[in-house]
Parts: structure tokens; sequence; C-alpha cells
């Protein structure tokens, strides 16, 4: 029983992490236990559960062992103490800044965000008295500049949806630590194999497992996952380090050190929101995490070629991957991505709204819908779709252009993705002619 | 991680301890000396309460000093102020005690020095109860990183 000795490398883990062969049976893959209750062996283990003094399955509104391999594969992959699955991406967030906040506490968030995650937090602010400082991340000075003494936390996107702006971790976590503050990291885009946060100094990271991890477009999912490092007796966090009231008086952080929080998150968050993942879901993400690396090379790959091929083509205006050679975030792409930078961008099309719209209605072969991080090449036209009661002054102001288009670029051959991809700027540039 | 943090080290107390004495386990329930102790119970271990202020914990006979312990200590698991921790390793060196634990923010590189002369393994910084649970125990029932990584049925 050595195994516990050895450093095991990023593909051996993401087969293995979260998950041994079942000890009952010996059933290799995941089991999905299928079930809202588990037994209690005796009443001593039932209050043993109950009170956090023993480590039990007692409902799958707050655990459950198919759920937990998801929860330890990610944590592993992304060098974390722990992680706690909810529903969605959405519902993670949520739920961590649920557990963190109080009302009057501010948070600073970076203005390239995912629109969803920008409604959400617009939304959390109103309902719960929580001040957001919008922050430009692309400015070095950006983050310094907008932070107070009731910043409870800086949040922001490794790789920016649909902007691909790169986000300086260590210059933000920098400024977290000298608030104590933690910073917030959304690796989605990412994904631990090209980059984690935690190596950077971030204290949390946020996930929408839906995407890259789940990998087929198969589930929706999201996760909480703590380095286990920030200090949150640092005088600012009551509700992790002083005697909570929902848990009959426990001291979280003092109670259980650097599990503390994902304590807190399980028995407290998870619990009372009950956004939680389905075992069957688990064993999707489970599944899908094994190739995570295999189907990052071939994304990464995919995308940069894509990206290059459609810089030369007549009739697009703009190219936003942070992997080419001119973009103003390659330096940090060196930095923090050097295995590549996802496969989700946007460009530009000279041909405006209405050339979206034919662009979109000339595709094949590419999915236009809404969802990212798939085996197959995805595609949507945010002026004519998420983004079309927006009159064009509006969606300057958004960041997005009326001939804005966002890839996910999936696992096809390339040269079956530039063949449809010419087909939709032969529609956009105007010609009604088929090739 | 510290030199303090052997994993074959941690590896062997874990498996092989029998007996741990717990310098400074409160009789409170919500406080985590009371969580460890309840924990190391459980699952087998012979808890020895050392505490100055209390009488019983855990339905155990609780000792002022280690020096007062009247059986051999194979683990002394220490949950007090740093500043206490090098007595406390004097003391455990002097009734023969196999190991020197300092949980969580216990922190005494004197401490951890003095011990390990007198010929004690040492872990520090580090619970008890979180690496039982994560090597032997349902850690990983919890969605936490146990480092496991296993494909045969051990």
């Amino acid at each position: 029983m050595d195994e516990a000795l050895r450093d095991f490398g990023f593909n051996t883990r993401a087969v293995h992490a979260g998950q041994r062969p079942d000890p009952y049976t010996g059933a290799s893959a995941t089991p999905i236990y299928q079930t809202a209750g588990f037994v209690f062996e005796d009443t001593e283990s039932a209050s043993a559960y109950f009170n956090l003094q023993e480590y039990g399955n007692v409902y799958s509104r707050i655990m459950n062992p198919t759920v937990a391999a998801f929860e330890e594969r990610l944590a592993n992959l992304e060098g974390g103490a722990g992680s706690v699955a909810f529903a969605s991406g959405l519902a993670a967030q949520a739920g961590l800044f649920f557990a963190l906040l109080e009302p009057g506490d501010r948070i600073a968030v970076a203005k390239a965000l995912y629109g969803g995650s920008t409604a959400q937090l617009n939304h959390l602010a109103r309902k719960l008295q929580i001040t957001l400082d919008w922050v430009d991340m692309d400015d070095p000075e950006g983050w310094r500049r907008a932070v107070t003494a009731e910043t409870k936390a800086l949040f922001a996107e490794t790789i920016a949806n649909p902007g691909g702006n790169v986000l300086d971790i260590e210059l933000a976590a920098a400024v977290a630590h000298e608030v104590g503050a933690p910073l917030v990291v959304d690796n989605t885009f990412a994904t631990p194999y090209l980059c984690r946060p935690f190596e950077w100094g971030a204290d949390l990271v946020v996930h929408s497992a839906t995407k890259f991890l789940a990998g087929n477009g198969t589930t929706i999912a999201g996760a909480v996952v703590d380095a286990g490092t920030f200090d949150w007796s640092n005088g600012r966090f009551p509700s992790i380090a002083e005697p909570s009231s929902a848990y009959h008086g426990l001291k979280f952080h003092e109670t259980f050190g650097v599990y503390g929080l994902l304590m807190k998150l399980r028995s407290e968050t998870l619990r009372d929101f009950g956004a939680v993942l389905a075992p069957f879901n688990a064993f999707l993400l489970v599944l899908g995490m094994e190739s995570l690396a295999v189907r990052m090379d071939r994304h990464v790959a995919n995308a940069l070629a894509v990206a290059e091929w459609l810089r030369e083509q007549a009739g697009v205006s703009a190219v936003r991957h942070p992997a080419l050679a001119d973009s103003p975030y390659r330096p940090l792409v060196d930095r923090y991505l050097p295995a590549g930078a996802g496969s989700v961008f946007s460009f530009d099309l000279e041909s405006g709204r209405d050339g979206g719209r034919r662009f979109i209605e000339a595709l094949s072969l590419w999915s236009h819908l809404a969802n990212v991080g798939d085996t197959k090449s995805l595609v949507i036209h945010p002026a004519s779709t998420t983004h079309r009661q927006l009159s064009d002054d509006e969606l300057a102001a958004s960041g997005v252009a009326p001939g804005t288009v966002r890839l996910s670029v999936g696992l096809e051959d390339v040269d079956d993705l530039l063949w449809d991809l010419e087909q939709g700027l032969r529609a956009a540039r105007g010609s009604t002619v088929a090739a | 991680m510290n030199e303090f943090q052997d994993r074959r080290t941690i590896q062997e107390i874990v498996r092989n301890a029998r007996t741990v004495a717990i310098v400074g386990l409160s009789a409170s329930e919500l406080r985590a000396s009371h969580f460890v102790g309840y924990y190391l119970q459980r699952h087998g271990y012979r808890v020895i309460p050392v505490n100055p202020n209390e009488e019983r914990v855990l339905g155990e006979k609780v000792y002022p000093s280690l020096a007062d312990v009247p059986e051999h200590i194979d683990v002394v698991d220490v949950f007090r102020d740093p500043a206490a921790v090098p007595e406390v390793a004097r003391e455990a060196a002097a009734v023969g005690a196999g190991a020197l634990w300092l949980q969580f923010g216990v922190i005494s590189p004197e401490g951890a020095r003095v011990a390990r002369e007198a010929g004690l393994a040492v872990v520090m910084d580090r619970c008890l109860k979180v690496e039982h649970a994560r090597l032997l125990g349902r850690m990983h029932w919890m969605g936490f990183d146990t480092g496991v990584i296993a494909g045969s049925r051990s």
C-alpha cells in the first residue's frame, strides 16, 4: 500500500483520482449510487454523521458516493483540498457567494464575464445588499483601484467568455491577499489541464462542469474547489470562523481547519440550497474527465487551426483568440496557459447583424446552440440570439459587435470544420451561389 | 510541505499506532480536539486524555500530565499553544512515546526538533483524524482529495 507515496501524473490522476475499485463488488467503473438515503449502521453512527464527527453518508441532498467521486477527481486535478458539486455552474457560484458574503459586503468582479454570471451577480447584489465593483481585468491597476476595506472576494474567469481576456492570476491574487480577501477564479474555459489557478495564488476555483469536464455536452453540473490555504480566521469572515447559528454553534474553520469552508458549503449551503448534482450526472462527469487531457490537446489544436484560417478569410474583420501571435493576451497565455488557451473564441464578420444570420443559416456541420466545450463544434451569433433585443449601440456597450460570432471548436477533422465555415462565410458576404 | 509531513511517517503512525494520548483534549463537543478524540475511539484506537482541567472525557479517565499516564503511549497528539510544545515534547520523550503529532496550527519547530532528537517520529501541522480518514477511512465520501490512487482491490 505505497500508492500514497508517489506523485502521480495528470493523466493517471484524471483516470483514477476519486474512484477506487468498488470494495464490495469489484466493479471497475464508478457505480451509480442512485439512492436518496443511506441506511445507518446504528444510532450512534447516525448521530455521529449528523454531528459531523464521522464521515458518513446521510442523504443525497448533502453527499452521495458517485458525486463524491467527481468531487475528489476535480479537487485532485486542480490541486485543491476538496470540492463540493452543485447542480450547475451558476448554482456553485451562488452557493459560494452565499456562504462567503454578508449584507453590506463588496466583491470586485471582472467586467469581461459570462453574461449569465453577470446577470446572477446583479440579482444577488439586489437581493443580498452586496455591492459589485466592476474591474477592467486588462488594466494592471484595475484590481487595486477596485478593492476597498469591505471587499470580501475578487472574481474573474481564467479565460473570459466570450472576449477571450486572460486573467493575470498572480497579480489579482496579490491584490486580494493585501486586503485579506480570497481570489475566486472561474476555470471553466481552461480546465485544470490547461491552467491550475491555485498554483498562481488563487484561493477558490468554480467550474461549470457542463463544458470540457463533462466533455460531451451531456450534463449540467458545477463545483466549488477550495485550495484549503486561505485564512478564514483573519477577522473578516465571521460566517466561517465564528460559531454558526445554522449548525448549533460549530466554528467551521477552527474545527475543520483547511476543510472548514468545504464542510460549511456542504453541510449548510448545499443542505439549504438543495441544488444538488444527480448521481447519474456525476457518473457522466467522472467518465468524461478520464479523457480530459487527450480531448483538450485536440480542442486546442483544432481551435488554433480554425482561428489562423479565419484570419486569412475575406469578410472577417477580427479574430479574438488569445493564443494568436498578435493577441494582446499572448504574454499571459505564455505564462498561464502554455499548453493552450482552450477552444472557445469569437470573431467578427464585416457584414454585421444580417451577415451573421446568413452565416449561421448556411452552416451544416457546426451546431447552432447555446453551449460550449462539447466534442461537437458549436456556433452562436449573439446579435440574433442571446443579445437580439439590443440595439447596435447597446451591443457595443456589452462588448459584442453586430457581426460577432462565437465558436466552440470540437474534435472533428479540421478540414471538415473549415469546409463548413467557408460555406458560412460565402453566405455572409452575400453570395447565394453554392460552391 | 515542511520536513515534518513525511508521507511514509504519517502512514506508519496511522496504520501501526494503538494508544494515542491527546494533550489538551477538551470536554466540549464543539472543539476540534473532541472531534478527533471521538473519531479515533470509533476507529479502534485507545484514547488517553491529558488535561489538568478535566476528570473524564469521552468516557476515559483524564490524566493531568503525560508523566501520570500508567501505560505505554504510541502517539502523543497535541492540541496546545505552540509555546507549550517543547515541554510536551520533552515529557513525551521521557515517557518513551513513539511519536509526537502536532495538530493543524500547532507549529513549533523547536518542539519538533526536541522530539526528533530524542528519537520520536514527528508530524507537524497535520490532523491525525484527517490522515486516518484519508488513508483508511471514508474521507473520499465527502469530496475531499485523499491523494489515494489505486486500481487494485486492496
